[in-house]
């Protein structure tokens, strides 16, 4: 049995996953209810500066099949008293004290604000603080949130008050509604944070309502952009933690990261510890389904830990990170192609049209004679499931022809059907920062780019 | 005349509901998850084995996106019975039988989903054609079932001025008298008929074509002839007492219309095990009879009917006894009180290509009933020979354009038959290719 417990920034928690600071974690009663199904830790939903709230506040994004895909909220921080709050993150926290209970907050960029608040905090007894610069609505239209998050220097500026004060890890909280997650990253190892965590959401509409023609959730004939957060945004949330794991000036830093951004199942709370986070948060797949997923995250990552022979978290973590790259440094000469299953094709035609409408026209339809055959080539007359499913064309790959561009890979909705077969490389390897140093012509002159590839018997088409 | 206002729903709807439609109509929940599990194939097999090669993948999308009429529009271009073939189609042998899912998972309710659409589409009495300039043609087409209306309906689209005889004094044809009530009410296959109505077509019922009017006045009035007269009566089985066995066609037709007045009995033997006997079969279980067994010479090897519709049937209760041949029905004071049989022993394959049944002498059996019903097949139409037209096995012979050996006069649906088994949606698309012909053979001959 794999260790989940970890040590994060000096907070001890059983396992890795955390409830974030949103809905799920707004009152003592709910997290006492969530340690109990198994918890690691919660950050407290942000506290700090008086809030009202409105209805309609949660939308989310379906798509197919499946319900929440993503999520947006333009809920503020706890509407609760202060006073409230404190009073029962000291009780959960007394009552649980193998648990981790994190302390959100945010409060207005005042130095005096700042002080209060943390020292408030640090007498509940609580094991952290996570600085809310992310909350992307309302709270940044009062200056606070995102609107902090956004300019490095006010990251770094309040930063600096709350470690004046701070007898606890800190934890600052990153927006990823930035050209560069990087800088407030740095500046808050700047201000001398002890941990970060990202990503908070993400500015979105949902959508427009198609009979009213306003905006969906609909506040009292308005709308507008909201947190968004989910499944769906889990690619943007690893390549934030990706990106600041590959800098250097974050990385040598040493502060563990807690991530989150999508995590909805112990298969992306790998991805996360893969790529580096130290500590995992979760919210969406919560407010999706309850606590009790907490069951499934770790039986699932423990079982996943024992097969691959890790015994503990900090063996996982940032495992792949070095595989992260940069085009410049992909290798130009590796070569994959398509190869079809036949006998695992159900003919959906699917990576036909793909391939022949939108990549690189390489898929061919062949009938049992090895003909090539357009598609709908049956006679009018022609009918029945016998005469449909004997009659229908295969789909082959023209090898010589594939870019290898994983398209019809992506969209074949059968299991292990399609493979991206790597080929050797017919040439020697190179990459685009090599080549742009070694022979800088061929990469800015179209000429010369041709005269390259004849050489290098590079075919396109 | 006005179908609607002159058929009461209530008139014929089923006392029983052991009658109803089988399958509910999908919620709004189940078409909308139910067409998101489509692929979406390309050059989709379904819509090959559509008889009729209706683009289901489109119909579905567009109940996904929530564009039911666009929906309900994919269906009619291709097939104008769409309310009547997406209850009453085989579709396990169609296109849920070539479902790309169906080898390892489950097939998508194409059936169900098309009826979807296409009650939305009737219960909102959308209208998605209109009739193109009057080309100044007259047709006359002769039965009013479902290639008929087809092709008539077709016609009409193109500006032709149609002329729809039936003989019986409902339309629909097997619809609305054929397919029992379970797969399709009546009101489905009358609400079709009137849309068929609606693009021009002028409907005359009880007017038996040959009779009245006559073939001269047929082929004076009209410029060309479409023949969708369906097949003729039960043939006779030739045994004594043979009076008291019941026709499975009228049995069918009374559970639908006059189900009050049905009397079905307690131990019922259907003669025949194809898709009719079958029905047959089911309307005894439903409307009460305790015991209902299917006699047929050969074994389940041979039967016509659907397996699907066999495993229906053996689920609804009803018994099977293979390798038997009725030869005679005794009776008692006007009571059937049994069927006599006589074992069979299959031999080498006769010209159906089927084992010839042999009778095994002495090996005679008394079967308590006290009704029988036979569902042996139809006669052929007899109109091919009224008009001396050339047949194939007694089927009215057609070309491929479906003209008969009288030119101008064109013909499909069960009439023509021969080869491949009838069904509504192979009608359906005769009905269709056929208006097409008619169409070119008007405009080519000005």
């Amino acid at each position: 049995m794999a260790d989940l417990s970890i040590n994060f920034a000096g907070i001890h928690s059983p396992n890795p996953f955390w409830l974030a600071s949103a809905p799920p974690t707004n009152s003592g009663a709910q997290i006492h209810r969530a340690f109990e199904a198994g918890w690691g830790g919660a950050v407290w939903k942000t506290i700090g500066a008086p809030v009202l709230n409105v209805s309609n506040r949660y939308g989310a994004w379906h798509y197919g099949n499946q319900k929440m895909l993503a999520i947006n909220n333009v809920e503020l921080i706890s509407d609760r008293p202060i006073e409230v709050n404190l009073r029962e993150i000291k009780e959960v926290k007394r009552a649980w004290p193998d648990r981790a209970v994190i302390v959100s907050a945010m409060v207005e960029s005042k130095p005096e604000a700042w002080h209060d608040v943390i020292k408030r905090i640090q007498d509940t007894g609580a094991d952290g603080i996570e600085l809310n610069y992310g909350c992307p609505h309302g709270m940044s239209e009062r200056g606070m949130g995102a609107a902090v998050g956004q300019v490095p220097e006010y990251c770094e500026q309040i930063t600096r008050w709350v470690m004046d004060v701070a007898k606890i890890p800190v934890i600052v909280k990153l927006t990823p509604n930035i050209s560069d997650i990087v800088m407030p990253a740095r500046a808050a190892v700047a201000a001398g944070a002890n941990a970060l965590s990202l990503i908070n959401t993400l500015n979105s509409i949902i959508g427009v309502d198609l009979d009213r023609l306003e905006i969906t959730p609909n506040i009292g004939g308005r709308g507008g952009h909201g947190g968004y957060a989910g499944p769906a945004v889990k690619p943007i949330a690893l390549n934030m933690l990706a990106a600041l794991g590959r800098d250097s000036i974050v990385s040598s830093s040493g502060l563990p990261i807690s991530g989150m951004g999508g995590i909805s199942t112990w298969r992306d709370a790998a991805e996360f510890l893969l790529l580096g986070a130290r500590g995992l948060q979760v919210c969406t797949a919560v407010m999706h389904y309850g606590f009790r997923i907490i069951e499934d995250l770790c039986d699932g990552l423990s079982n996943w830990m024992d097969e691959k022979g890790f015994t503990t978290i900090p063996d996982v973590v940032a495992r792949s990170l070095h595989h992260v790259s940069d085009f410049k440094d992909f290798d130009l000469s590796f070569r994959a192609v398509a190869r079809i299953d036949q006998n695992k094709c159900i003919r959906c035609d699917l990576c036909y049209v793909a391939c022949n409408d939108t990549a690189h026209q390489c898929i061919d339809l062949v009938d049992k004679n090895g003909k090539l055959v357009p598609p709908s080539a049956y006679d009018l007359r022609s009918n029945g499931r016998v005469e449909a499913v004997s009659t229908r064309p295969t789909v082959v790959v023209r090898e010589l022809d594939c870019v290898g561009c994983r398209l019809c890979y992506n969209v074949c909705p059968v299991e292990n059907c399609i493979e991206m077969v790597e080929l050797p490389p017919a040439k020697p390897s190179i990459t685009w920062d090599q080549l742009s140093k070694q022979q800088p012509a061929v990469t800015e002159d179209w000429q010369q780019m041709e005269r390259y590839r004849h050489k290098m018997g590079i075919r396109i088409h | 005349m006005n179908i609607s206002a002159e058929v009461s729903l209530n008139d014929l709807s089923p006392a029983s509901s052991g009658l109803r439609e089988l399958l509910p109509p999908l919620t709004e929940h189940e078409a909308i998850t139910e067409s998101a599990r489509c692929l979406m194939c390309y050059d989709a097999p379904c819509t090959h084995a559509c008889p009729t090669h209706i683009d289901i993948p489109k119909f579905i999308k567009k109940i996904h996106t929530g564009n039911l009429r666009g929906s309900a529009r994919a269906i009619f271009e291709s097939n104008l019975l769409g309310a009547t073939c997406a209850r009453v189609c085989p579709v396990q042998e169609l296109c849920e039988g070539a479902c790309v899912l169906g080898s390892e998972r489950k097939p998508i309710a194409i059936g169900r989903l098309q009826r979807y659409a296409m009650d939305h589409s009737y219960s909102r009495k959308l209208e998605f054609f209109r009739p193109a300039p009057p080309t100044g043609k007259k047709i006359a087409v002769i039965g009013a079932g479902p290639a008929g209306l087809s092709c008539a309906g077709e016609l009409a689209k193109l500006g032709h001025s149609v002329t729809l005889f039936e003989r019986r004094d409902l339309p629909g044809g097997l619809s609305t008298y054929g397919i029992i009530t379970l797969r399709e009410p009546v009101e489905v296959a009358l609400m079709e008929v009137a849309m068929i109505q609606k693009l021009g077509v002028h409907l005359e019922t009880a007017k038996d074509a040959g009779t009245t009017p006559t073939v001269e006045e047929l082929r004076q009035n009209f410029d060309s002839i479409f023949l969708s007269v369906g097949l003729g009566n039960t043939p006779q089985l030739g045994i004594p007492g043979e009076e008291y066995i019941l026709d499975g066609l009228q049995y069918i037709e009374g559970s639908k219309l006059h189900p009050s007045r049905l009397r079905v009995g307690s131990n019922v033997i259907v003669i025949g095990a194809g898709n009719t006997a079958i029905d047959c079969a089911t309307i005894a279980r439903r409307l009460g009879a305790e015991r209902v067994t299917m006699i047929y010479r050969r074994t389940e090897n041979e039967m016509t009917a659907y397996p699907h519709e066999y495993d229906f049937v053996k689920r609804e209760g009803v018994a099977f006894w293979f390798l038997a041949q009725p030869v005679k029905v005794h009776h008692n004071n006007g009571k059937v009180t049994s069927l006599e049989c006589v074992r069979i022993e299959l031999g080498d394959p006769d010209a159906t290509g089927r084992p010839a049944p042999h009778p095994v002498p002495d090996s005679n059996m008394l079967l308590p009933a006290d009704q029988i019903v036979k569902a042996i097949g139809q006669h052929r139409p007899s109109i091919a020979v009224l008009l001396s037209l050339q047949t194939e096995k007694g089927f009215i012979g057609v070309n491929n354009g479906f003209e008969t050996s009288a030119p101008g006069i064109f013909a499909g649906g069960d009439c023509i038959r021969a080869r491949g088994s009838a069904s509504t949606v192979m009608a359906v698309q005769d009905g269709k290719l056929a208006a097409r012909a008619i169409h070119q053979r008007l405009v080519n001959h000005g």
